[in-house]
């Protein structure tokens, strides 16, 4: 199918300023949705609030944008109720991790079958520029004009120890990588999170000096480093774009379902 | 019967009274009539202070609460001082045996609940000897209907020595009642 | 299990009996006293009829689930107290804004905050209109009694499918822990949702003529349709449009107030010649009506109204009322709260008394009979 029929083109265009990262993290998971044959009609998009969330609004599935850092939890109610649907659900640094951090560590627990890509643009993006806790020590931000002094999340790190059964961090430089670990996602059988490194230019960027839209990804290439299973040290002063963890494992509605034909069978 | 009747059977919270209140609620609609069956607790599952309410009526039941409570129970020194002490004009007062009540002349009615379920079955089914004590004192439920309610309530397994602990309640009656 | 009998039933037992009558095939909750059993008995039941439970990580997330399930074609419902209620009203106001059918369920106990936990109280009752921000509007309904736990949790799924809205059943601590004999009717009407013509087009906020609300299509039927908290026109995308706006929270709050015949439900006793009026809500309510047929007995012209539906308020039936009714007696377990819309409705045409009782436990029989004698005395 044309990657342009998963966009309500209609709804163009978008709310996002010119060099966003959104774009292109929006365009990978629609080309994975389209490398598995994903039915539109069978396929769900949960986001919550953030500049992120608002690409529920511009893809052409089901669609839910929800309240501020609950996209999760709703998420689980239409998996739940429907198991046959495949739910994407597309969030931001502060709507997974500070706000919706609890539903985050919980899903991860759970293992319940979404598909998580979180767009970490290090900044809150809609509110202009307020840091979030993916936001590194010492950078600028409207609600940090002296520097950060939080210590900041490694979502990957937080979502393998929480549970996820797949986790995996692409960029929006790495863009045949992201696609890929979207689709790797999607395909596992159990609650996964992809981080998708993106670039805020108009208040990340500008506070902290950072040049043009191109030079942020210049930023992202020079600084990555690709985890080969062995090089997590390396990543300490960078950081590591890879996978992660790919261990499936018990899946949450399928559990149930096992309660339900065990009662069935009682009968 | 034809007003409303109203039991209080206060303990220990753990003792089993809020079951026992559900039976005999039970037992009075399976005799056909109205029944309403509340409790008041706190915080702790087991121990304080905790008291089951049971009004049985022909009449519709209105409020659901005890107003003036016909029968109140009380297993422990607690429960005594805090729901059987104050509040009952017309109420007649039972405790267990290992009570202590500062008057024994007012019509306070004592039975060996507890010390009968440890020494003759086990202390898990007192609150049953319980029941079978202030169900056949007051006699408004029948003791068919109440053991069908028990029988309905109880663990399988469990279901002989709970019949047998309702027995020995309606011994503990006969025998308050004989040394009145 | 025997039909159409009288049997001994727990209201939050009961609750749950009504809610799978209904059709409820989702419950997302998390534990608080003294709404546990809901969850607990749903748990039982919900995968015998293929169902599902799940005790989410919070009340928010609990909220959030059920309007999702409630979106994935499932109806859906939740259950809290105080605390909990207060932490699921952002996503109330989605449902109400997203027009999403769900049901949630507020057993009252003392507050604010932890307040005392396994007590009785009644202070929730602005909390449930206004909870969430916004104009937005709501149906609460209260129930006084096992029976009613039953049947109105029946008619909340009833009419939070018939106007997609989320209805909100207000119960107390009493009437959600008592036992009570209660006859299980399985006589009820159950509503489902419209749902969209096959083959038209569909747009999901488009009121079509001599309809109540738009239909509702499930995720996965096929429409590929948007949802969203935002102010949004009939196509469900986000708009800034004032006209649309404007338009959107008309519709939102008309479609309670233009159906109030078919929402509002009051109980009244000896009306038609009262001189003096009760007026009170659940587990107060069944106090009232004891002091009130005792009064009548000596014949004092006084008479009872309960409100079964508190939100919207029952304005006109107590207007009429006040043909005869010249003093209200509003007994409440809080400082005083349906006072303060029954004081709106009586306006000038008749005396309201406020009653308050905030001990953590329900009214007696003797302090109303003693509140309304000093009203009737004085």
């Amino acid at each position: 199918m044309k990657t342009t029929e998963y966009l309500r083109e209609d709804k163009l265009p978008h709310i996002w300023c010119p060099g966003c990262g959104n774009g292109i993290v929006i365009s990978n998971i629609i080309r994975a949705v389209d490398a598995l044959n994903l039915k539109r009609e069978n396929t769900v998009i949960v986001s919550g609030i953030g500049c992120s969330s608002r690409a529920a609004g511009y893809m052409n599935f089901d669609t839910l944008h929800t309240t501020h850092g609950r996209a999760i939890p709703f998420a689980t109610g239409i998996k739940m109720a429907n198991p046959d649907l495949n739910v994407i659900v597309i969030s931001g640094d502060g709507d997974a991790t500070a706000i919706g951090g609890n539903h985050f560590i919980h899903a991860s627990r759970r293992n319940l079958d979404l598909t998580l890509i979180v767009v970490n643009n290090n900044i809150y993006g809609m509110t202009s520029g307020q840091y979030s806790p993916l936001t590194p020590t010492g950078k600028i931000a409207t609600t940090a004009p002296y520097g950060n002094i939080d210590r900041p999340f490694d979502l990957c790190e937080l979502a393998e120890a929480a549970g996820a059964t797949y986790v995996a961090r692409g960029s929006v430089y790495h863009v045949q990588q992201l696609k890929r670990y979207v689709e790797r996602g999607i395909q596992n059988k159990g609650f996964s999170v992809i981080e998708a490194l993106s670039i805020c230019p108009t208040y990340f960027g500008r506070k902290n000096k950072m040049g043009s839209p191109v030079k942020m990804l210049e930023g992202i290439r020079d600084n990555a480093v690709i985890y080969n299973g062995k090089n997590k040290e390396e990543g300490k002063d960078k950081f590591l774009i890879g996978e992660f963890k790919n261990e499936p494992d018990r899946e949450y509605t399928e559990s149930y379902q096992k309660i339900i034909d065990s009662l069935k069978e009682g009968k | 019967m034809g007003k409303r009747i109203e039991y209080q059977l206060t303990g220990s919270g753990g003792q089993g009274l809020i079951t026992a209140g559900i039976i005999l609620a039970e037992a009075a609609i399976l005799d056909g009539n109205n029944a309403i069956q509340s409790q008041s607790y706190g915080p702790e599952a087991r121990g304080g202070a905790s008291k089951a309410e049971v009004v049985i009526s022909k009449d519709v039941i209105d409020y659901p609460k005890t107003i003036s409570p016909d029968y109140i129970l009380c297993l422990t020194d607690e429960a005594y001082e805090k729901y059987g002490k104050e509040n009952h004009k017309n109420g007649i007062i039972m405790v267990d045996q290992s009570v202590s009540i500062e008057d024994n002349s007012n019509g306070v009615i004592k039975a060996p609940i507890l010390s009968t379920a440890s020494e003759q079955l086990k202390p898990i089914v007192a609150n049953i000897i319980a029941l079978g004590f202030i169900a056949s004192y007051s006699n408004v439920v029948t003791k068919d209907s109440l053991l069908r309610a028990l029988m309905d309530r109880v663990p399988k397994g469990t279901e002989e020595m709970n019949q047998k602990a309702l027995d020995l309640g309606y011994q503990l009656a006969e025998d308050a009642l004989n040394a009145k | 299990m025997e039909k159409n009998k009288m049997r001994l039933v727990q209201g939050n037992e009961a609750c749950v009996m009504g809610a799978l009558y209904a059709g409820m095939r989702f419950y997302a909750g998390y534990p608080i006293t003294p709404s546990s059993e809901i969850a607990e008995e749903s748990s039982i039941q919900l995968p015998k009829v293929g169902g599902k439970f799940i005790q989410m990580e919070d009340e928010i997330a609990s909220m959030a689930a059920a309007i999702g399930a409630s979106l994935a074609g499932k109806k859906a419902m939740t259950a809290t107290s105080g605390p909990g209620f207060s932490l699921k009203q952002e996503n109330i106001g989605f449902a109400c804004m997203a027009e999403v059918p769900v049901v949630i369920v507020n057993v009252m106990r003392m507050g604010p905050s932890t307040g005392l936990p396994t007590s009785p109280a009644q202070g929730d009752i602005m909390q449930a209109r206004w909870g969430t921000h916004g104009d937005h509007p709501i149906i609460v309904i209260t129930p006084t009694s096992v029976k009613e736990m039953y049947e109105f949790t029946i008619r909340a799924f009833n009419l939070a499918e018939k106007y997609r809205t989320p209805v909100i059943l207000l119960a107390d601590e009493v009437i959600a822990h008592m036992r009570e004999g209660v006859e299980i009717r399985t006589d009820i009407e159950v509503i489902d949702r419209a749902k969209p013509t096959p083959g038209e087009p569909y747009l999901p906020y488009q009121l079509k003529e001599g309809d109540i609300v738009p239909p509702l299509a499930s995720f996965g039927d096929g429409y590929r349709f948007h949802v969203t908290g935002l102010s949004h026109g009939e196509n469900g995308f986000p708009t800034n449009s004032v006209e649309i706006n404007n338009a959107l929270i008309r519709r939102l709050n008309s479609k309670i107030t233009d159906h109030l015949d078919d929402i509002v439900e009051v109980e009244e006793g000896y009306t038609s010649d009262a001189e003096f009026l009760i007026l009170s809500i659940g587990s107060t309510a069944r106090a009232a009506k004891s002091v009130v047929n005792t009064l009548r007995e000596q014949g004092i012209k006084i008479g009872y109204f309960i409100p079964k539906t508190v939100w919207p308020f029952p304005e006109k039936e107590l207007k009429e009322c006040f043909k005869t009714v010249k003093k209200v007696i509003v007994p409440e377990m809080n400082m005083g709260q349906i006072a303060l819309e029954v004081e709106r409705v009586a306006a000038g045409q008749a005396e309201v008394h406020r009653l308050n009782k905030v001990t953590g436990e329900l009214f007696t029989v003797a302090e109303i009979n003693d509140g309304v004698m000093a009203v009737i005395n004085k």
